[in-house]
C-alpha cells in the first residue's frame, strides 16, 4: 500500500495549511447544516403522536450525544497511532478534540435532563444504565484532561494519557448497546436498527442534517485548535517562525 | 407566533434545550479561536525575540 499521502497528510506544516484553507468552508457549512437542521426540526417536522412538540428536543440531543461519542473515538484513535507510531501530529488531534468532545458530552447530558423531565418526570435517574455511562464519558473527558494538566513533559503526557483514552473506549460500545442490555427509562435505538430507523422521513432528514451539521462543526473547530496547538509544538522549527513573521508583516 | 413558542407546552423545555446549544456552540468557537490566537502570539514573541538575539541571521536572509 502506498503510504506517501499518509506521511505528506502527518506532516505538521502540510496539514496546517491544508487546515487553514479549509476552516472558512467548513465553518459555514456547519453553520449552514445547523441552521438548515434546526429550521427543519423547528418547524417543517411534525409534532411527535405521543410527546407532541417535546420531540423536538431529539434535534438538539441526539447530534450533540453523538459527537461526544464520536470525538472520543477520534481521540482514542489519534491517542493508539500517536502511541504506536510516534507521529507527533496525532497527539496533536488527540489533545485537539478532547476538550470538543467534552462540550459536546455535558450538552448530551444537559439537553437530556431537560427532554427527561417533562417526559420521564426526572432530570436524572441513577439506574438508568444509558444515562450513568454516559456520564462515565464526561468524566472520562476530565481524567484526560486533567492528567494531561498535571504532567509538565509534553511527550510523557502525551504517552500517559494515550493510555487513559484508549482504555477508555471500551465504554463507547457499551454506551451505544446499554439501551438493549438493560432497558430502564432510556428509549432504544430509532436509526440504526436492523429493520431500518423506526422514524418518519420529515422527521429524520432534518436530524440527519442537524448530525452532519454537528460533525462538520466539529472538524472545523478540531483543525482550528489543532493549528494552535501545532504551533505551540512546533515553536521551534523554522516554518512556524516564518509563518508568523510574514503574518506580523 | 405564541403558538409556536408555547411548542404545545414543552415550550420552557424545548426553548431552554435549544438555547443551551447556541450558547455551548458559541463558547466552543469562542474558546478554540482564542486558544489559536495566543498559540499564535506566544509564537510571535518567541520569534521576536529570536531575531533580536540572532540579527546578523536575519540579515543574510
Amino acid at each position: 500500500m502506498n503510504l506517501r499521502w499518509f506521511h505528506k497528510l502527518a506532516s505538521p506544516p502540510y496539514f496546517y495549511r491544508l487546515a487553514s484553507t479549509l476552516g472558512p468552508w467548513l465553518g459555514s457549512l456547519s453553520i449552514a447544516l445547523i441552521a438548515a437542521g434546526t429550521y427543519g426540526g423547528l418547524v417543517l417536522a411534525p409534532p411527535d403522536y405521543l410527546q407532541g412538540d417535546g420531540f423536538r428536543m431529539i434535534y438538539v440531543h441526539v447530534p450533540s450525544a453523538y459527537l461526544g461519542m464520536m470525538a472520543y473515538v477520534v481521540m482514542a484513535t489519534a491517542a493508539a497511532t500517536g502511541f504506536i507510531w510516534r507521529i507527533k501530529l496525532a497527539h496533536a488531534v488527540a489533545v485537539s478534540a478532547a476538550p470538543l468532545g467534552a462540550s459536546f458530552t455535558f450538552l448530551g447530558l444537559v439537553t437530556g435532563a431537560i427532554w427527561g423531565k417533562p417526559m420521564w418526570g426526572t432530570f436524572w435517574q441513577w439506574s438508568d444504565a444509558r444515562l450513568v455511562f454516559f456520564l462515565m464519558l464526561f468524566f472520562l473527558y476530565m481524567g484526560y484532561l486533567a492528567l494531561r494538566g498535571v504532567t509538565e513533559d509534553r511527550d510523557k503526557a502525551d504517552r500517559l494519557s494515550a493510555v487513559l483514552a484508549v482504555v477508555g473506549v471500551i465504554n463507547i460500545p457499551i454506551i451505544h448497546y446499554s439501551v438493549e442490555w438493560w432497558t430502564t427509562l432510556h428509549q432504544g435505538p430509532t436509526i440504526t436498527r436492523l429493520d431500518g430507523p423506526s422514524i418518519t422521513m420529515d422527521m429524520l432528514v432534518p436530524l440527519l442534517i442537524m448530525i452532519a451539521g454537528f460533525s462538520v462543526f466539529f472538524v472545523w473547530l478540531l483543525f482550528v485548535r489543532l493549528r494552535g496547538e501545532i504551533l505551540v509544538r512546533e515553536k521551534k522549527s523554522r516554518w512556524a517562525q516564518e509563518l508568523v513573521q510574514r503574518g506580523r508583516v | 407566533m405564541m403558538e409556536f413558542l408555547r411548542m404545545g407546552g414543552y415550550g420552557t423545555y424545548v426553548w431552554s434545550a435549544y438555547g443551551v446549544t447556541l450558547v455551548i456552540l458559541v463558547i466552543n468557537i469562542w474558546w478554540t479561536y482564542r486558544f489559536y490566537r495566543k498559540s499564535r502570539e506566544a509564537l510571535g514573541e518567541i520569534s521576536e525575540n529570536f531575531s533580536k538575539r540572532q540579527p546578523t541571521i536575519r540579515k543574510t536572509s
